[in-house]
C-alpha cells in the first residue's frame, strides 16, 4: 500500500500512531513492511491457507462475535442434505461434472427451498458461470430463500456454522507453516491481534489489491476474508471492512458503468441467449424477489428507457430485444483467441496497452497482427499501436512488417486536465474534474470520440431491422466549445436519471418498473439530485466531520460505509460508544448517525416483514445486508459462485508444491486455454522458482503514463528482478548484472537486484525461492526508458468467476546473463517447453 | 554564505538573499486554477491545475481534499509532465495494411474512415441467431478500454457498443 497507494497509506500511518497494529502479509519486504509492526512473508498463492487458519482459530476457540453472527449472517441456516464438502470429496464440492469441468450448484442450496430452476439456467449454473455471471454480484448476491430453516443454537450438523467448522478444521497453524512459510509465532501474533481487535469496542480492517485477485482462486480469496470479517463482526462498521485498493483512477467506475462484456450498468447481467428470451424470463432468473434486487425490473426498464427513449414501450418489452445476447465467455483473453482465429476483425484499444499490459503478450500481439483494422487512442504511441513496426516478434522472425495486414489508426487523446468528467475512486466516491484547458492539436476526449463516432455511424444506418437499435438510440447531447465537445454533465445527468416530469431523480428508490423513469445506472441515481452535480462538491475536509459527506458523492445514496446498519446492534443501538456510526432514534422514529444509513430510514429495528413481502419490504429491521435476498451476510454461499460455496486451498495453476490437502491440485473450475499460443509450464524441475509480479511507486502499469516522464524514468530507469542473496549465490547472479527469467511463454532479461527483502521460505520441508518482477517496461511506447515485457512471462489461466488472470503466482527459471536474441530466443523456449 | 560560515543554520534565515526574496511561485500568476483529480491510482487525490497563457504551469495537491490533504505521490507530483512532456502525440497517424511507415491523416477523415469500417465489419459479421437462438450481435468488433476513462466516457462506450451489438467490450478492470 505504501508503494502503490502512497497517499492513502498516510491514514494507516496515522492509525498506527494512534495505537493500531499493522501487519503486512506479502512475499516481499516493501516500504509497507518497513512501516508495519510486523511483516509476514508468504508464499505467493497460499493465502487461503492463512485466512482459513484464522477462521479455524476463531471457530475453534469460540472467538466469533456471537451476537453479530447470529443476527446478521447466515451462520444458523440449514443447508441441503445433498451438499458434500471438499473434505468429503477430496477437493471437490458436490455437483461437479468432470465432462464439462463445471459445477451444478443445486446441492449447495439451503434446505428445502422449494422448486429450483433447471441446472442449466440456475444462477451459478454452467451457463451462468460460463458468462462470468458471478461478477454481477459486485452489488449483491443471487437468489436464496428469504426465510430459510435455521438453528439459532448453531449446533445442527448441517447449519452453516458447523459446516464451516468442519470445512476449515484442517487449516491449522502447522499447515500455515508448511504451505505459506509463515512461522507459528508469526501466525499466533497475527491471530491474537486480529481477534483482540474485533468485537464491540474494536474493529479490524483488511486491505488488499491485485495480490489477492490475480489468482485462479481470486474470488475465493476475497470470500475467505469475508467469512473472517463476518465472524468477527467487522463488516458495516467504522474501521472494519475488506478494502479493495484499486489501481487506476476510475477502475471502480469502469466496473460500475462497465465496459465489461458480462454486465450492464449497475451490475445487471448482460442477457444470455439460452437463459433469457424475454424481459420477464430475464427478471425471473436474475436474482431473488426479496431484498433491494427485488426492484431489478425498475432498474433495468429505467436503463432501457435511458438508452432507447420513446422507442422503449411496455408493448415491446422496453426494447429488451435490442440488447445483444451472450453465449458464453466473451472476455478479454477469449477475444484475443478470436483475433488469432480471425473471427474478430476490428479492435478499439482506448487508453490501454495490451501488447505490454496483458498476460501472455505474445498472444496479444499475434492477435493484433491478424486484425483487419485497429484503432488505438492514447497520449503517446504505445506499443499496441506500433507492434507492426518494432514488436518483439519481428526480432524473432515470427512476424514481418510487410506481411501484417492490420490497418492501424492512432488518434491522440485528451489528458485528464483537458476534459471534464468524473472518476470513481476506490471507495466508490465520484469526484468531478473541472477542465483546465482545451486539448492540443488533434487530441480529443473519449467522450468526443464516441459521441462523434456514434453520430457518423448513425448517418450510415439503413431501414434494415439490424440497424434499429442504433437508429433508435438516444444520442442527442448538447455540444460546446471549438471542438463541439459533448456535455459531460448532460451525460452524468442521464446516468443519474429523470422522472416523469423530466426532472433529475434524487434516489434509486424513485425508479419505476413501468417506463415512467429513465436512469443510465441505478446505483449512481442521486449524483445529480436537485439538478446539482453532487460529484463536484468540494467542501474542504477540515470544515467537515471525518466522514466528509460533502466532498464528492459516493454511490449508493452518498453512503460512505456500506451495510452500515450492522454498526448498530439488532435493537438499533451502537455496539459501543467508541464505534457508534449509525443508530435508531426511537423518538424521531428514524435511523440517524454520522453517515447516510444503509437501510430504509423509517423501518424500526423490531420490524418483522409480512409473509410473502417482496423487495425491500421483505427485509426485517435487523437485516443489514439489504442487497441479499435474505438480508444476511453470507458465510456460506448457496448459489452464484462457479467454484464452490466455500473457499478451499488449491495451488496456483503453476506451482512447485503438491497440494497436501486434497487430491485436487489446482482449482478444478479454473479457465485454461489449451492452444499453441498459450503454453503452460510443466510441473517439476524445469521451472523450480515462484514468480510474482508487482508495481513500483514511480511507475504506472504498462508504463504509458510514466515511462515518457523524465522525473519518473530517472527514478526507475530499468527492469529488474528481486532475488534473495541465497538464490543469487545458488545461481551465480551478481547484483547489478543481468539475469534471464524463463517461462514456457517467454524469455525476459532484467537487471539483478540481490536483496534481503526477498526471503527464501521453508515450504513442505524444503526451501522455496521467490522471484519478484515489476512489469512497467516495454520496448517503445515513446518511453524515455525501455525494457523487456514482464507480462509476456504470464500464463493465460483465469479465475472461473470473474476471468481475471493468475498474474501473481506462477513458476519460472532464472539464468545468469542476458537473454538470447532472435531465433536463439525461440530455441531456448523450445528447450524449456519440450526438454 | 557569510552568515552560514558564521555558524547560522543554513536552512533558515541564513540562506535568504535578495534573489530568494524576489522569487515568486509560478502558481501566483496563474490565470485559472482547475480543481481536478490525480489520474494514476484509485485513491483519488485532489489536484489543483494552474494554467497561464493557455499552458499548464503547475499541478499541485489540493489541501481541501479530505482524502489526500494536499499530498501527492511521485507520480501525482509528476503529472504536469504527463500533460506537457514533449513526447506527447497530438497528430492522427495511419498505417495502411502491409505498410511499413506511419502516414499523417486528417482527424475528420480518420473519423469517417473508422465509421465506415465499423459499419462494414458489423454488417459482414452480423450474427442474428446462434444455435437457433436470437443473439443480434457481432463478434467481429471488440474493444478494450483503460481504467482512466471517465464514467461518462465509459457510459457512452457501453451504450454505443451495445446498440451496435458488439459484446466483446472489455476493460482494465478485468485484467
Amino acid at each position: 500500500m505504501a508503494e502503490c497507494h502512497p497517499v492513502g497509506f498516510q491514514w494507516v500511518v496515522e492509525a498506527k500512531e494512534r495505537g493500531a497494529r499493522v501487519f503486512h502479509v506479502d512475499p516481499r519486504f516493501t516500504r509497507t513492511s518497513a512501516l508495519a509492526d510486523r511483516h509476514l512473508p508468504i508464499r505467493a498463492g497460499s493465502d487461503i491457507v492463512l485466512l482459513g487458519a484464522l477462521i479455524n482459530h476463531v471457530l475453534t476457540n469460540g472467538l466469533e462475535f456471537r451476537e453479530y453472527v447470529l443476527a446478521y449472517t447466515n451462520a444458523a441456516t440449514i443447508v441441503s442434505e445433498d451438499f458434500r464438502d471438499t473434505e468429503d470429496l477430496d477437493g471437490l464440492f458436490s455437483g461437479w461434472d468432470p465432462e464439462t469441468a463445471t459445477y451444478d450448484p443445486r446441492s449447495w442450496a439451503y434446505e428445502s427451498t422449494g422448486e429450483q430452476p433447471p441446472a442449466e439456467r440456475a444462477e451459478g449454473g454452467p451457463l451462468h458461470a460460463e458468462a462470468a455471471g458471478a461478477h454481477a454480484y459486485g452489488a449483491g448476491g443471487p437468489a436464496a430463500h428469504p426465510n430459510p430453516r435455521t438453528d439459532p443454537t448453531l449446533t445442527h450438523p448441517r447449519c452453516v456454522y458447523q459446516i464451516l467448522k468442519r470445512h476449515f478444521a484442517r487449516y491449522t497453524p502447522e499447515l500455515v507453516e508448511r504451505l505459506c512459510g509463515i512461522p507459528r509465532d508469526g501466525f499466533a501474533e497475527l491471530a491474537e491481534a486480529v481477534t483482540a481487535n474485533s468485537g464491540r469496542e474494536r474493529t479490524t480492517a483488511w486491505v488488499y489489491s491485485v495480490g489477492w485477485t490475480q489468482h485462479t482462486v481470486g474470488a475465493q480469496y476475497i470470500r475467505s476474508a469475508s467469512i473472517l470479517q463476518l465472524l468477527l463482526g467487522n463488516m458495516g462498521r467504522p474501521g472494519g471492512g475488506i478494502l479493495a485498493l484499486r489501481g487506476h483512477a476510475s477502475i471502480q467506475g469502469s466496473t460500475d458503468i462497465p465496459t465489461l462484456f458480462n454486465i450492464l450498468p449497475g451490475y445487471l447481467d448482460m442477457p444470455h441467449a439460452e437463459r433469457h428470451e424475454g424481459l420477464d424470463q430475464y427478471l425471473e432468473l436474475e436474482g431473488g424477489a426479496t431484498g433491494f434486487w427485488g426492484n431489478r425490473r425498475s432498474y433495468l426498464v429505467s436503463l432501457l428507457k435511458a438508452w432507447w427513449g420513446d422507442a422503449a414501450t411496455e408493448a415491446n418489452d422496453f426494447c429488451f430485444g435490442h440488447l445483444p445476447r451472450l453465449t458464453g465467455d466473451h472476455g478479454h483473453y477469449t477475444t484475443v483467441m478470436g483475433q488469432i482465429d480471425g473471427t474478430v476483425k476490428g479492435y478499439f484499444v482506448i487508453g490501454e496497452n495490451p501488447a505490454v499490459g496483458s498476460s501472455g503478450g505474445r498472444a496479444q500481439r499475434l492477435g493484433l497482427a491478424n486484425l483487419d483494422w485497429l484503432v488505438v487512442r492514447d497520449l503517446t504511441l504505445v506499443e499496441t499501436a506500433t507492434f507492426w513496426l518494432d514488436g518483439p516478434e519481428l526480432e524473432t522472425g515470427e512476424l514481418r512488417t510487410e506481411e501484417i495486414g492490420t490497418e492501424v489508426f492512432f488518434l491522440p487523446a485528451a489528458s485528464h486536465v483537458e476534459k471534464e468528467g468524473t472518476f470513481t475512486n476506490t471507495q466508490r466516491l465520484l469526484q468531478w474534474r473541472e477542465k483546465a484547458l482545451d486539448p492540443p492539436g488533434d487530441c480529443r476526449s473519449e467522450l468526443w470520440f464516441y459521441h462523434r463516432l456514434g453520430k457518423l455511424v448513425r448517418q450510415r444506418m439503413t431501414d434494415d431491422e439490424i440497424d434499429r437499435p442504433v437508429r433508435e438510440l438516444t444520442w442527442d447531447y448538447p455540444e460546446h466549445g471549438p471542438h463541439r465537445e459533448p456535455s459531460a454533465e448532460a451525460v452524468l445527468r442521464e446516468i443519474n436519471g429523470v422522472g416523469p416530469d423530466g426532472r433529475a431523480l434524487s434516489s434509486s428508490t424513485q425508479l419505476r418498473p413501468d417506463g415512467s423513469t429513465a436512469c443510465g445506472c441505478w446505483i449512481y441515481c442521486g449524483v445529480y439530485a436537485d439538478e446539482v452535480n453532487q460529484a463536484a462538491r468540494r467542501r474542504p475536509g477540515r470544515e467537515q466531520s471525518p466522514v466528509a459527506p460533502e466532498w464528492g458523492w459516493a454511490w449508493p445514496a452518498n453512503r460512505r460505509i456500506l451495510y452500515n446498519r450492522a454498526s448498530a446492534d439488532p435493537e438499533g443501538r451502537p455496539w459501543s460508544e467508541r464505534k457508534a456510526y449509525v443508530w435508531w432514534d426511537a423518538e424521531r422514529g428514524e435511523w440517524t448517525g454520522h453517515d447516510v444509513p444503509d437501510c430504509e430510514l423509517r423501518k424500526p429495528p423490531d420490524h418483522v416483514p409480512p409473509e410473502g413481502a417482496r423487495a425491500e419490504a421483505a427485509l426485517a429491521g435487523t437485516d443489514p445486508f439489504i442487497m441479499q435476498s435474505d438480508g444476511k451476510g453470507w458465510l456460506y454461499v448457496p448459489a452464484g459462485l462457479a467454484d464452490g460455496p466455500l473457499p478451499a486451498h488449491y495451488e496456483p495453476h503453476e506451482s512447485p508444491v503438491t497440494n497436501p490437502l486434497y487430491a485436487q491440485q489446482a482449482n478444478p473450475a479454473r479457465r485454461t486455454y489449451h492452444r499453441p499460443e498459450s503454453p503452460y509450464n510443466a510441473p517439476g524441475g524445469r521451472f523450480p522458482y515462484v514468480l510474482t509480479t508487482y508495481r513500483l511507486t514511480e511507475h504506472h502499469t504498462a508504463g504509458a503514463m510514466s515511462r515518457p516522464l523524465a522525473y519518473l524514468a530517472e527514478l526507475q530507469p530499468e527492469l529488474f528482478c528481486e532475488v534473495s542473496p541465497q538464490l543469487a549465490g545458488h545461481l551465480g547472479l551478481t547484483n547489478g548484472d543481468w539475469a534471464t527469467i524463463v517461462t514456457s511463454r517467454a524469455v525476459v532479461e532484467a537487471r539483478v537486484l540481490v536483496t534481503g527483502r526477498m526471503r527464501p521460505l521453508r515450504v513442505e520441508g524444503r526451501v522455496v525461492h521467490q522471484v519478484g518482477l515489476p512489469y512497467h517496461w516495454g520496448w517503445g511506447g515513446d518511453g524515455l526508458v525501455t525494457g523487456d515485457v514482464a507480462n509476456d512471462l504470464l500464463p493465460l489461466v483465469l479465475d472461473p468467476n470473474v476471468y481475471i488472470q493468475e498474474g501473481k503466482a506462477m513458476t519460472c527459471d532464472v539464468r545468469p546473463g542476458r537473454r538470447p536474441r532472435g531465433r536463439a530466443a525461440l530455441d531456448l523456449l523450445e528447450m524449456y517447453r519440450h526438454g | 554564505m557569510i552568515r552560514q560560515l558564521r555558524g547560522e543554520d543554513g536552512r533558515s534565515d541564513a540562506a535568504r538573499s535578495a534573489r530568494t526574496d524576489a522569487l515568486r511561485p509560478r502558481t501566483e500568476d496563474a490565470t485559472t486554477v482547475a480543481r481536478s483529480v490525480c489520474p494514476y491510482c484509485a485513491v483519488g487525490c485532489g489536484q489543483l491545475v494552474y494554467v497561464q497563457d493557455g499552458r499548464v504551469t503547475q499541478i499541485e495537491g489540493d489541501p481541501d481534499s479530505p482524502i489526500s490533504r494536499g499530498r501527492l505521490c511521485p507520480k501525482g507530483a509528476a503529472s504536469k509532465q504527463l500533460v506537457t512532456h514533449p513526447g506527447r502525440r497530438t497528430e492522427v497517424l495511419h498505417r495502411r495494411p502491409y505498410g511499413t511507415t506511419w502516414e499523417r491523416l486528417d482527424l475528420d477523415t480518420a473519423m469517417e474512415m473508422i465509421a465506415d469500417r465499423v459499419v462494414r465489419t458489423r454488417r459482414e459479421t452480423w450474427e442474428q441467431t446462434h444455435e437457433g437462438r436470437v443473439v443480434r450481435r457481432t463478434l467481429g468488433i471488440a474493444s478494450l478500454g483503460g481504467a482512466t476513462l471517465d464514467d461518462e466516457e465509459n457510459y457512452l462506450m457501453k451504450k454505443l457498443y451495445t446498440a451496435l451489438g458488439a459484446i466483446q467490450v472489455e476493460n482494465q478492470a478485468r485484467v
